[in-house]
């Protein structure tokens, strides 16, 4: 037994020894980097800052390019909050009536789920598509883009958590008079707060740190995202490294945050057909 | 039925209602109409219809065109033989084939070894485990823009080590031999922890009657891996490989955040090629690079998501 024990505290620390080493130093960098002076960041140097401007760095990003990053927060939190919702409500119902409906076409929105989940989307034809209908360079276009990419795995992970809803309460709903919307609106759905939760979590940081959707469908500056705002800055601001990484810093906070409170859902939402397969 | 489902209370509480409920509907309506409305479906679908299938079915015509997105001119099949012609253009065919899988294999390995050693009792688990998950939530531009710094030719922190020990110090994402692998550890840093995280729950669900017995009967640490664990993880294996093959074969965030495709075109993968025929006007081209990704990742993906299933079912 104690022969385990010194084991454990052997390869832990080995480990940990490690992973300060691969995770924890780039980490570190970016907050150095985000409080020193331009001349001192541009060094890349990984050393405490001489003098820490660490505030003055942020009120300088929060500044710089008339609030541009103002914008783009909003622009962002706008894109993540409406396209998640939409994914999750509109998942949701179709992931319910593909578990509970035996049906012919199972098989065959199977197999549009799974393509949804693996073919590549077709970028300009889809902005085609976008232009089409008025919606290019625009905010709900962007959406509604953003809905359909997440479509799939929303409806794959609802369909795993119907599932485990027991028939017998539909049946037991409906006979006391409830319709077949109340029966999804009022009974189910309030039992799918875990599968939500993890739904909403996992796709807000996938939709909050898309890159290639804003770049490609919403372009233009007063559209910026905050992920393309970064992008643009690094172009730019080769001699302002330190705002460069403070703003990198600003842009992990919401998946630090996600990360801190929903660890368990996310986890749940990654994981979930790892068993199965 | 189970007594603990708020719905059955409610029922107790009305037990008039079923019989009131049969006789105030025509007998037989109730039983044809399902609880389940198939109109649930239609949002779905018109999203699924609108952005998603019409614009895939769309590009295989508009890659057989000289296209401006108001007029396109049918040049027959053009575009693809510029794309295999090109060596600035098929080269990335190739990188994104050793991109796929080189990013893919190593997330399996090392996903799988650091899910074997997050699984074991070890001190600071829960550590470990949230600093190899954090970085899969990281932005992958703010990512690639950390270790273009990290690992710059002359002033950056990898480099500088390794000068200290007196090593090689290669110029990661300009050497044109070496760039497109900078990207893929990179990839792998950010990556890993999603692959790590699949892996434990597969181990997790093993159950531990078999790691006592296979002790009892004295095998060594490395024997239960090889016979239990690796045999036992199949599922979760199958979902790392796809998954990661999947995001590897369509990756364009990190690459484009790190080098753009360069130097030169020595990094461009498929992704990176629309994305610049793209914003250089060539429309048709861009879309006929998106057919050739949509072949090669349902060439790789169908096959082998198949067999790797199958192989989970005869275990």
């Amino acid at each position: 037994m104690t022969a385990r024990r010194v084991r454990a505290w052997i390869v832990g620390s080995a480990a940990i020894l490690v992973s300060v080493v691969v995770f924890l130093v780039p980490f570190a960098f970016v907050v150095l980097q985000a409080a020193k002076t331009p001349a001192e960041a541009s060094d890349l140097k990984f050393s405490l800052p001489r003098s820490w401007q660490f505030f003055q760095n942020l009120v300088a990003v929060l500044q710089s390019g008339d609030g541009l990053i103002w914008r783009a927060f909003i622009n962002s939190a706008v894109l993540t909050v409406a396209s998640v919702a939409l994914m999750a409500i509109v998942a949701a119902m179709a992931g319910y009536v593909l578990a509970r409906k035996r049906s012919k076409w199972g098989p065959t929105v199977n197999f549009f789920v799974m393509a949804g989940l693996i073919v590549p989307p077709a970028v300009v034809p889809t902005i085609w598509v976008l232009q089409a209908l008025g919606l290019f360079k625009t905010m709900p276009g962007m959406i509604l883009i953003e809905t359909t990419f997440g479509l799939s795995i929303c409806i794959l992970l609802f369909r795993a958590f119907f599932n485990t809803v027991p028939t017998e309460l539909d049946e037991a709903a409906i006979i006391d008079g409830a319709g077949r919307v109340r029966l999804f609106f009022q009974v189910i759905l309030p039992l799918l707060r875990p599968v939500i939760v993890t739904v909403i979590v996992v796709q807000s940081v996938f939709v909050f740190n898309d890159f290639a959707g804003p770049l490609y469908f919403l372009p233009g500056t007063d559209n910026a995202t905050v992920q393309t705002t970064l992008y643009t800055f690094a172009g730019q601001n080769l001699s302002y490294y330190n705002l460069l990484f403070m703003d990198i810093l600003l842009i992990t906070i919401p998946p630090l945050v996600a990360f801190i409170f929903f660890n368990r859902q996310i986890v749940a939402g990654m994981t979930s057909g790892a068993i199965k397969g | 039925m189970s007594t603990a489902t708020p719905a059955t209370s409610a029922q107790a509480s009305d037990v008039a209602a079923p019989a009131q409920l049969a006789s105030s509907e025509p007998p037989g309506r109730r039983r044809i109409r399902s609880p389940y409305p198939s109109w649930f479906f239609i949002p779905a679908i018109a999203l699924y219809v609108v952005f998603f299938a019409v614009p895939t079915l769309a590009s295989f015509y508009f890659s057989l065109t000289r296209w401006s997105l108001f007029d396109a001119q049918f040049i027959g099949i053009a575009n693809y033989v510029q794309f295999f012609h090109d060596p600035q253009l098929y080269t990335s065919f190739i990188h994104t084939l050793i991109y796929g899988v080189l990013t893919s294999g190593a997330k399996v390995v090392i996903g799988f070894l650091l899910a074997l050693l997050l699984t074991s009792p070890v001190i600071g688990r829960g550590y470990l485990r949230a600093v190899v998950f954090f970085p899969v939530l990281l932005s992958t531009i703010g990512v690639g823009i950390l270790w273009k710094s990290l690992l710059d030719p002359f002033h950056g922190m990898v480099n500088g080590v390794l000068g200290f020990f007196g090593l090689p110090q290669p110029g990661w994402f300009t050497d044109p031999n070496l760039a497109l692998y900078s990207i893929a550890a990179v990839d792998i840093w950010k990556g890993v922890g999603i692959a790590t995280l699949i892996f434990m729950a597969g181990m997790v669900a093993i159950p531990s009657e078999y790691f006592e017995a296979a002790r009892m009967d004295g095998a060594s640490g490395f024997r239960i891996v090889r016979d239990i664990t690796i045999p036992l993880s199949r599922g979760a294996t199958a979902t790392v490989i796809i998954l990661s093959l999947i995001g590897g074969l369509r990756s364009f965030d990190i690459i484009w955040a790190t080098t753009g495709g360069g130097p030169g075109f020595t990094s461009d993968v498929i992704a990176s090629v629309i994305y610049k025929q793209y914003q250089a006007g060539f429309y048709g081209l861009s879309t006929a690079g998106n057919v050739v990704l949509f072949v090669v990742v349902t060439a790789i993906m169908v096959p082998l998501s198949f067999a790797l299933n199958r192989k989970q079912v005869e275990l």
